[in-house]
Formats: structure tokens, C-alpha cells, sequence
């Protein structure tokens, strides 16, 4: 998980993110969440140097990491999977759908896959519960989803 | 400003605007429950994140009830602090925080001492309704040589994670994840001992429940004892005569110095003696280096580094490692007492009573819990065998002559052993913040003046705020004290060095409020600052009663050094008495 190496090119980009927030304690979840987007996530070796810019405790800063759910500290795949698991599609089957790609990739909901290529995330409502149960697949759509068509799906991307 | 009028319970009470409930209520005597709530007087610290909800009261006009420890009065507010409605939310908040806590109550080493069980008593709980499955362990269990951590105890209340970084800036403890699976951890979840701890303790000491515990080593010295192959020593701190009696029930401040040698020998130690003897020993070794410091800087050496800070105190050793691995050279390189006791008792004493090394068994019984990390560093180990084996606190001293039937209050006064129980009032004065520095002064300037000392008592060294400065005057010498109690004042006062604030000759610094009288191994002082006053002024009181009264003058650490070491900073105490400190920095 924490195989990430901070490099000085990667230390000069968050010491730049701490200075436009003047290296506010303060302003740390803004910090946390430049820094994700710069990054795509959030490993101990960042957490660690935006402790040492802001000068607080690494303990704080991972308290906010974990607090959030915004905030992860794996890095997403090539191609992140977002199962809904809202109402809607929770009832026409979601769990199963959840199931079968924890099946199929071998990961955990939150994790990767070994060759980074998929991460798999639950969340909740993409305001499409007409084609419930949805999954995504990047920015791609998948509606009234079965779970028969899932590994054909996955073959389907390089 | 200016006053406010409330209403508790039907009686009127005047209150400074911005009193909390909680306040208001204690000033007429209403002593509303509380878990997470926790006030440290001396530090001018609250711990009140409003979190558990015991404390939850009625207020006329508010819908829903009110947490007492973090709501202001207002004007003509009125409260009922014991409506049935009140009462019974208390039960269900206890009800619901059981239902995820373990029950196992019988063998939990904080039983008899946790608020949380006492509050369950309190309100009769004899059912949880809510169900959990409190039995089943969600978190690793953490142990170090120190403090043991068992998350599945943890409440939430976080008042650990107060004293960790608002009292001691050590910033080990944060509040991580969230919900069910939130609790106070390290960072990344890591073991204590991978984290910037400093195992001060201090945290331990106002843990509510079974959470943060310390380790013991008790069993080991019960098999120790038991061992008849082993010659089985023990040496006492010099805060632990001035507290100990509180664990049976004696006043704070209550001096047992005699029956803690009686029990301690009719718990079967082979010898008694005492760390305020090493304490007269460290006085010769610092007081040394910062003589041999001042003179060099006198005589204009600019490589002299200065000023010169004490070393005793082993969680202030583990937080300058950590956070100021730039000044590793400024510190006195002086083993602290308890590990001089340990290695002359190894060496000399061992000879001296013609016992291997291997066969003698030394115990500590110390105020502290660093003191059990301390003890087991790898440097002050021989061959694998350490100098001092066992560390336990006054508080597991305290239950050890429990267990073993000994009525403490009737014992009759007895002496330490010798050579190694002879001190003088310096030694006794190391467990007050203040005593190190002025029991290195009462030697020191007699070294350097060559002149005896008119006074002994530098009451300009004393007291109990956080951080004191003072000059005093070798002959003509100016020499600049500072001095600090708690390591969030240590921060401040190191900061002030880094930044060529201040211009101090020497420091000494203690990681505990008070100093080692107000250590987390003692019977917990709850915050209540006239419990540390108490055994501030025992162990001034205690060094008024010493015939000698400055370390060169004891007869037996003389002796020593004609018989066995020298002189101060010889070889032989290079060896035996310093030490050297490690870049621990952390982030």
C-alpha cells in the first residue's frame, strides 16, 4: 500500500500546495483535498511531508484522512468501478452486482487490482435509479446491469 | 462581563458569564456525572468535546437536553439536573456505550480504578438492552515496554489525545476513523513504539477506563523473589515516599519513607536501598560536566556547548530524541539515577557481595512509566542482561503489598540498607521540578567558589509554575537557570534556545507536572493541584530532615569513588555512568 517513494519533484508540488494556503493548519482538508486531486490519493509518505509543511502531528493528519470518506489512501485503477448501492438499485440487486466484480477481480470494495487497472468503490445514488442497478466504469454507464455480463464487461477493456 | 443568575435544581445561583452548566452546579454543591469531561486545574486544560453525554441536563424552553460540561448559562436559565427524564437518558447513553464495550469488567486491569464501571454502579446497570457484539475484539492490541493499549476499552472521550498534544505537544495521539471503528491511535495505526511517544505516561493517567494501561512486571519479580538462585534488590524513586500512602488511604503530602523500606523488605527483597543514593551520584557526574562546561566557557572556549540540560528524566530524553535531533550534543550525557543505581549495583555492588551479574535481579520502584522503557534500551544492557531488570510503578507497588496480606499502616518505621540506601536531601529533592538543577547548585558552587555555602535552600529554583528562570551567583560568576515542568513547556523553552531567545548556563526540564511527584505511575491526582502541592512541600520536607544535604558530602558515594571510580567523568564513569542519545526523528 505505502510503496509510494516521495520524490523532491513530489516534495517541491506539496510544498507549493501548502504555501497557496499559507501553511494554515487550518486549511488542511483544503491541503488534503488539492493534494488528491494532484496525486489521486493520499499514501503516508504525502501525509507525512503536508505534517512536516504545516507543522502538526502526522496523527492529526491521518485522523482527517480516515475521517473523510472523500479521502483514500489507495490509489484508484486505470479504470475505477463505482457500483451504486443506493435504494433503488440496492433493491433490484446491487449487492450481487458487488459481488460478483469482488469475484471477479479478486479485490475487496476500496481496493485494486495488483495490475492497477481496476479499483472497485461503492457509492451512493448517481441520480439514474431509472436503470437501476448502475454501475460506472470510468465515465461510462452501465445500466439495468446483470450479473452474468460483468466478466464480458471487464474483458471488454485493455 | 459581569454576573448571570441561573436556577439549578430550584436554587438560585450567581455565575460569571460564560460559566458552563456543569460550573454553575459545582459552585452549589450539584455534582452532576461526568465521563469525558475532564478539568486539569494546574494546566489550565478542559477536556470537554461534549462527546459521551452523561452529563446531558434539563433546560426550561429547549427541546432537547443539554450537555452541562459544554453549554453556557444565560440569564434567568433554568436547569434540573435530576428529572426523571434526565436519569433516564443517563442510563440509556451508559447502556449504549456498554453495549460496545468489553465485559470481561472482573479481569480488566483498571478495575476498581474506571470511571466508566463506576458510573455503571452508580446508575444500578445490571442489563444492557442494546445489544452489540461488544465481546468480539475489533482492534490489534498495542504493547510496549511502557503502556499497553486495548482500543476495544476506548470510550471516545479523548482525553488522552488532550494531554498528548495540547498539555505535552507530543502529538502521538489522534482521533482516526470514524463511527463504530473510531478510535484515539498513532498515525497510520502503528504501534506505539514506531510513533513520536514518549511514553510520559500522562495519558495512561487520565484514561477513564481500561484502555490505556500500563505495562507491569510485577509476576516477574513475584518469580524473582520466589527464586532462591537469585539475589533480588530493589531500589525507590524519591516521589514514591511522598505518594505511596495515598494508596492507603493517607493524606496527599503523607511522607511513608519508613514503611516502604519495611514492606519492601518483608515483601522479601534481599536488600533495600534507594535511587536517592544515585540521584547523589548523578549530582557528581552532571555537576561535573557542567562545571567542566562553565569553565571552559569562562575561560572563553567558543566550541563549549551551552546551556547544559538535565537528563534524568527518560520521557524527556525520548522527546528531545524525537524533536530535536539537532541538539543531541546540549544534553548532559548522565545516565538518569535509576540506571547509575543499575549499573553500579551490576558492577560494584556485585563484586562487593561476591554474586555473578547474572544472578542478581535489580527492581525500581519508580513514579514514572517511561522508567520501563527506559530500563530496557538496548545501551544500558550487558550482554543482554539489563542493568536495572524490572520497573513497576508506585501504584503497582501499592497493589503488590495489597496482595500480600501486609497492613501498610501498622508497619513500623524502618532504614535502608548500605552502602547503597545512604543519600543525602539533593537526592530527595530529584522527584520536584526545580530539585535536579538545585541540588547540582548546592554542590556545584562549592566546587567552584571553594567556599562552604551560607544557605542550601535556593527558594528562587522552586515552585510550581511551568516554567521558572532564575540567576544565581557562583562568587562573581553569574550563572542563568532556566527551568520547565510538563514537555509542552520543554517545547517552548527549547524553541526559545533554537532562536537564540534565551541565554541560560543550564536547564532542567521534567516531561510530568510537578515534576516525578506528579509522574503517571503515582495514585492519580485527577487534576486536583493540591494533591502535587502536597507532595511537593513532603519532599522539601523530607530533604529539611536529612542530616547532609549536598551530594559531595555523602560518606558512601566518597567511598565510591576512593574504592571503585576515581573521580567524576573518569573512565570508569564514562563507561558505567554516561550515556549517548539517538536521532529518533520521526516525520
Amino acid at each position: 500500500m505505502s510503496t509510494f517513494k516521495l520524490q523532491d519533484c513530489h516534495k517541491q508540488t506539496l510544498k507549493d500546495i501548502c504555501t497557496s494556503f499559507n501553511n494554515n493548519p487550518g486549511e488542511l482538508i483544503s491541503v488534503l483535498h488539492k493534494t488528491q486531486s494532484e496525486f489521486g490519493y493520499l499514501p503516508e509518505a504525502i501525509q507525512r511531508e503536508i505534517a512536516n509543511n504545516l507543522k502538526i502531528s502526522v496523527a492529526k493528519v491521518y485522523g482527517v484522512v480516515t475521517f473523510y470518506s472523500f479521502f483514500t489512501m489507495t490509489p484508484k485503477g486505470k479504470y475505477p468501478i463505482s457500483v451504486c448501492t443506493g435504494t433503488a438499485c440496492y433493491v433490484r440487486g446491487a449487492e450481487k452486482i458487488v459481488d460478483e466484480f469482488k469475484d471477479q477481480l479478486k479485490i475487496k470494495v476500496g481496493g485494486v487490482t495488483e495490475d492497477g487497472k481496476f479499483s472497485l468503490d461503492c457509492l451512493r445514488c448517481v441520480g439514474a435509479c431509472g436503470l437501476a442497478p448502475v454501475v460506472l466504469i470510468g465515465e461510462k454507464v452501465y445500466g439495468r446491469l446483470e450479473a452474468h455480463q460483468i466478466k464480458g464487461i471487464l474483458e471488454s477493456y485493455e | 462581563m459581569g454576573n448571570i443568575k441561573v436556577k439549578i435544581d430550584n436554587i438560585e445561583v450567581e455565575v460569571k458569564r460564560g460559566s458552563t452548566i456543569y460550573q454553575a452546579a459545582k459552585q452549589v454543591g450539584i455534582d452532576i456525572p461526568v465521563l469525558c469531561y475532564m478539568n486539569l486545574n494546574h494546566m489550565q486544560i478542559e477536556n470537554r468535546p461534549g462527546g459521551c453525554r452523561i452529563c446531558v441536563v434539563e433546560v426550561e424552553g429547549r427541546r432537547n437536553l443539554a450537555p452541562s460540561c459544554s453549554t453556557d448559562c444565560f440569564d434567568g436559565m433554568v436547569v434540573k439536573t435530576k428529572s426523571i427524564r434526565v436519569l433516564n437518558a443517563r442510563k440509556t447513553v451508559l447502556e449504549l456505550i456498554l453495549s460496545d464495550h468489553p465485559p470481561k469488567c472482573l479481569v480488566c486491569s483498571s478495575s476498581g480504578k474506571c470511571d466508566l464501571q463506576e458510573l455503571a454502579q452508580r446508575f444500578g446497570i445490571r442489563e444492557v438492552h442494546m445489544v452489540e457484539n461488544a465481546e468480539v475484539s475489533t482492534y490489534r492490541k498495542d504493547a510496549s515496554p511502557a503502556l499497553n493499549r486495548d482500543m476495544d476499552k476506548c470510550i471516545m472521550c479523548r482525553r488522552c489525545e488532550t494531554v498528548c498534544n495540547d498539555v505535552q505537544t507530543v502529538g502521538a495521539l489522534s482521533a482516526v476513523n470514524r463511527g463504530f471503528m473510531s478510535v484515539v491511535a498513532p498515525a497510520f495505526e502503528q504501534d506505539l513504539v514506531d510513533s513520536p511517544c514518549t511514553f510520559c505516561g500522562q495519558c495512561v493517567a487520565v484514561c477513564p477506563t481500561g484502555a490505556l494501561t500500563p505495562y507491569d512486571d510485577t509476576p516477574m519479580i513475584i518469580r524473582a523473589l520466589a527464586d532462591p538462585t537469585k539475589t533480588v534488590i530493589v531500589q525507590t524513586a524519591p516521589a514514591v515516599r511522598a505518594a505511596l500512602g495515598e494508596e492507603f488511604g493517607m493524606n496527599p503530602g503523607t511522607l511513608v519513607t519508613g514503611k516502604m523500606v519495611s514492606a519492601l523488605r518483608s515483601l522479601g527483597f534481599d536488600k533495600v536501598f534507594d535511587t536517592d543514593f544515585a540521584a547523589d551520584l548523578t549530582i557528581m557526574e552532571e555537576g561535573a560536566e557542567l562545571l567542566d562546561r562553565i569553565t571552559r566557557y569562562v575561560n572563553g572556549d567558543k566550541e563549549v556547548k551551552l546551556p547544559i540540560l538535565t537528563s534524568c528524566c527518560p520521557a524527556w530524553v525520548n522527546f528531545f530524541e524525537v524533536y530535536f535531533p539537532d541538539m543531541l550534543d546540549v544534553p548532559s550525557t548522565a545516565r538518569s539515577p535509576q540506571q547509575m543505581f543499575g549499573s553500579i549495583a551490576k558492577t560494584y555492588y556485585a563484586d562487593l557481595i561476591g554474586v555473578k551479574r547474572e544472578d542478581l535481579v535489580v527492581v525500581s520502584i519508580m513514579p514514572c512509566l517511561a522508567k520501563k522503557f527506559e530500563c530496557q534500551r538496548d545501551e544500558f544492557k550487558v550482554n543482554g542482561n539489563p542493568d536495572v531488570d524490572y520497573s513497576i510503578s508506585t501504584r503497582e507497588l501499592a497493589s503488590l503489598i495489597k496482595a500480600a496480606n501486609i497492613n501498610f499502616d501498622k508497619l513500623e518505621d524502618e532504614e535502608f540498607d548500605l552502602p547503597m540506601g545512604e543519600s543525602t536531601g539533593a537526592g530527595v529533592i530529584f522527584g520536584v521540578t526545580g530539585g535536579v538543577i538545585e541540588a547540582a547548585v548546592r554542590t556545584a558552587y562549592e566546587v567552584f567558589t571553594g567556599n562552604k555555602l551560607n544557605r542550601i535552600n535556593f527558594e528562587e529554583l522552586r515552585g510550581l509554575a511551568g516554567i521558572r528562570t532564575a540567576t544565581i551567583y557562583f562568587g562573581e560568576t553569574p550563572i542563568h537557570i532556566g527551568i520547565a515542568h510538563q514537555l509542552g513547556n520543554a517545547r517552548k523553552l527549547l524553541n526559545g534556545i533554537r532562536e537564540g531567545r534565551y541565554n541560560f548556563h543550564a536547564i532542567e526540564i521534567m516531561a510530568c507536572p510537578g515534576g516525578c511527584i506528579g509522574g503517571a505511575g503515582q495514585p492519580l491526582h485527577h487534576g486536583d493541584s493540591s494533591v502535587i502541592k502536597a507532595r511537593y512541600e513532603a519532599i522539601y520536607k523530607e530533604d529539611t530532615g536529612k542530616a547532609i544535604r549536598k551530594s559531595h558530602e555523602n560518606p558512601y558515594i566518597i567511598k565510591l569513588y576512593e574504592d571503585f571510580l576515581g573521580k567524576p567523568l573518569s573512565e570508569k564513569s564514562h563507561h558505567l555512568l554516561h550515556t549517548h542519545y539517538f536521532d529518533k526523528h520521526k516525520i
